[in-house]
């Protein structure tokens, strides 16, 4: 076998990153996601239709984000340089957007008439009913009835925007229920239907297509960053909950001398059994359609995840971080419900910018390591959402654990 | 003679069903469903009451192909503690019983990864089991279909309405013991296809392979099942069982006395009308 020069190669053509990854479905939806992978391997070399996207991208969603020197958690932290890539002011208020946009060409370019999606949090599920709005496709957005009702507010912009919302009650009524119940859809809408998956995980080709998509955050920053600092950051980090947001902004320097954090959600710690961390805490098996590591029990049940942001509840992890976790590319920690929700206090008040409980896992990290990094460390976090959301939430916990 | 096993056991019911000129059925529940003791006495009593092959549903906490019913019954079983292991000792206790009726573990694929595959289709083939449908193990992805050969079992593949004459081939290629057709685009348990189609599709099948073939998804009546049987060797039913044992069902989760004979008097009144 010849050297390993590069970490961009994957997937193979099966859809592996080494035994990661693949496309473990049943046969009803294997034509059609072959389907969808070849459509998908057009378009990445149609010219025209990547013009489409890069306008939209600009014009619509309003990239590029900007690169924001956040100068006084920085100070406060008396360590690292610390910039925010400032997916947080995309349209609908989250990097789901870069992904959304581009497959809902691909799904209109494939001539489907209704798309369909999942989401946890609702930030996926709004970017989704936002770009069937602006395309007028029909909409169904499947969501976990717990999540229904933590993240109200983003129900409430969904059917604003005209999306159909399913309420999953099957399982624990969180993320991976409500994939379950969308892929049960999908199996039996094919025809029609194109399931618009909103992180790095899934079935080949979605996880090698949505981090396309979203490498958009890792390939603006390389130019932005060279812009203030006249190098290449030293550090990268990001939240992962399937890992989309992450995978997005690692993805074009995953060959470069930078070191790559992501961080995992460890709900009320590792300990206690009620976390989110797949890659810390989990072991390799198949589900939703690929191989990566999974929380499940001895005998090979799926077990419940647990966060207080819904973003990051689910059991897996893209197959291409399983991956990256164990060639040892790049690092994953985690972050605990207590420790995300301090950051988010620290970032509100600090820098005025009220993040996603999701991001704010990444921040309590930075805040954990910045201090210790010599001051002439440029690291680049991914501010990957807004935190209006989220408000009730904190609200609640905060007067809970006063 | 010395009993056949595994892939020899199905092609042997297949050839008797043929001699007796009669579409077989296929009877699926769930391993452990609603408790073991029940399910155990069910499956003893399949074959006596019409049943010509089983399939043994490996719960699973995410079953992605399946509707409610075989959801709910998956998440009985598995409440009660059972594991992989359960099933497997399920089917040993039932070979000292019968060792003529083909039983086939259908399932995901992720408990048998963890358990090893090679170590589950070696324990598996100890136990008694002659064959296995892995729902999310397309022909693609191939990783249990050599330990299955190598073992004498059978690996059976679904095809489904949106299978294409390209894919059929890749697909008969590797099938062994029957091919099994998912007469609708969807998940268990919930509509039924016009058989025009059926035939159709099922002629379209036969071009690749000799294989027996038998159909399931949305068959629930004695009259679908002999309607289907036309065009078949074998048709499957699933979710009516299974919905005839959540209909025994009191409230708090405990059996009603009938349950059993309730499961057991559909599988005779569908075998009675692929049997006429």
């Amino acid at each position: 076998m010849s050297k390993l020069n590069t970490y961009k190669a994957g997937p193979d053509e099966n859809g592996h990153f080494a035994m990661f990854g693949g496309r473990y479905v049943a046969e009803t939806l294997m034509p059609l996601i072959i389907e969808v992978e070849h459509a998908y391997n057009k378009a990445k070399k149609d010219e025209a239709f990547q013009l489409d996207l890069r306008s939209y991208l600009k014009n619509y969603v309003g990239r590029p984000s900007p690169l924001y020197f956040a100068e006084r958690l920085t100070k406060k932290l008396g360590g690292a340089k610390i910039y925010f890539k400032r997916e947080d002011l995309n349209h609908t208020g989250a990097h789901k957007v870069n992904n959304c946009m581009g497959q809902i060409l691909l799904a209109r370019k494939m001539g489907k008439k209704r798309i369909i999606a999942e989401t946890g949090a609702g930030m996926h599920g709004v970017a989704t009913a936002t770009v069937c709005a602006l395309f007028d496709i029909p909409c169904t957005i499947y969501m976990g009835s717990k999540d229904i009702e933590r993240q109200s507010q983003n129900v409430s912009r969904m059917k604003m925007l005209g999306a159909d919302i399913i309420p999953v009650i099957s399982g624990t009524g969180t993320l991976k229920d409500a994939m379950n119940d969308a892929l049960r859809y999908w199996v039996a809408n094919v025809e029609t239907t194109y399931y618009l998956i909103g992180t790095v995980a899934g079935p080949h080709p979605y996880p090698a297509m949505v981090r396309d998509f979203q490498s958009i955050i890792g390939e603006e920053t390389r130019g932005q960053i060279i812009e203030h600092e006249g190098k290449l950051p030293d550090s990268l980090i990001a939240c992962i909950g399937g890992g989309s947001n992450a995978m997005g902004l690692f993805y074009p320097f995953l060959d470069d001398n930078v070191r790559i954090i992501a961080v995992e959600a460890s709900g009320e710690g590792i300990e206690t059994g009620k976390h989110a961390a797949s890659l810390n805490a989990g072991v390799p098996g198949v589900l939703h359609g690929n191989r990566t590591f999974l929380l499940q029990n001895n005998d090979g049940q799926i077990t419940d995840a647990h966060s207080i942001s819904a973003g990051l509840d689910y059991p897996g992890i893209g197959p291409e971080h399983a991956w990256l976790h164990d060639v040892g590319r790049a690092e994953y920690v985690s972050i605990t419900d207590k420790e995300a929700i301090n950051a988010f206090q620290t970032c509100t008040r600090l820098e005025g910018i009220i993040p996603a409980l999701e991001t704010a896992h990444a921040i309590a990290h930075t805040m954990k390591i910045a201090g210790d990094l010599p001051k002439n460390h440029v690291m680049v976090l991914n501010m990957s959402g807004r935190g209006d959301k989220d408000i009730d939430t904190v609200s609640t916990y905060i007067k809970a654990n006063k | 003679m010395a009993n056949l096993t595994g892939t020899k056991r199905i092609e042997k019911r297949f050839k008797d069903l043929k001699k007796a000129g009669r579409t077989g059925l296929v009877t699926f529940i769930t391993a452990g469903d609603p408790n073991n003791v029940t399910s155990n006495e069910i499956l003893k009593k399949l074959p006596g009451s019409g049943a010509d092959i089983i399939e043994l549903g490996m719960p699973f906490s995410d079953p992605m192909a399946d509707g409610p019913a075989i959801q709910a019954s998956s998440l009985r079983s598995l409440n009660n503690g059972n594991l992989m292991l359960t099933t497997l000792e399920m089917v040993s206790d039932f070979r000292k019983v019968d060792k003529d009726t083909p039983i086939i573990l259908m399932g995901y694929f992720n408990p048998i990864y963890l358990y090893g595959i090679t170590n589950f289709v070696t324990d598996a083939a100890k136990s008694g089991v002659d064959g296995f449908i892995i729902v999310d193990l397309p022909p693609e992805e191939s990783e249990m279909r050599e330990p299955v050969k190598k073992a004498g079992l059978s690996f059976i593949y679904l095809i489904a309405p949106t299978t294409d004459s390209l894919r059929i081939p890749i697909i008969t290629e590797h099938a062994s013991g029957f091919i099994y057709y998912v007469s609708v685009t969807g998940i268990t348990g919930t509509t039924s296809a016009a058989s025009g189609d059926i035939a159709t599709a099922i002629k379209k099948i036969r071009c690749h392979t000799d294989l027996p073939i038998a159909v399931g998804f949305g068959i629930s009546t004695r009259k679908k099942a002999r309607e289907i049987g036309n065009y078949a060797e074998a048709v499957v039913v699933g979710s009516a069982f299974v919905n005839k044992i959540s209909e025994n069902l009191n409230e708090d989760g405990t059996i009603k006395d009938g349950c059993v004979v309730s499961v057991l008097d559909l599988v005779r009144d569908i075998a009675d009308g692929l049997s006429q």
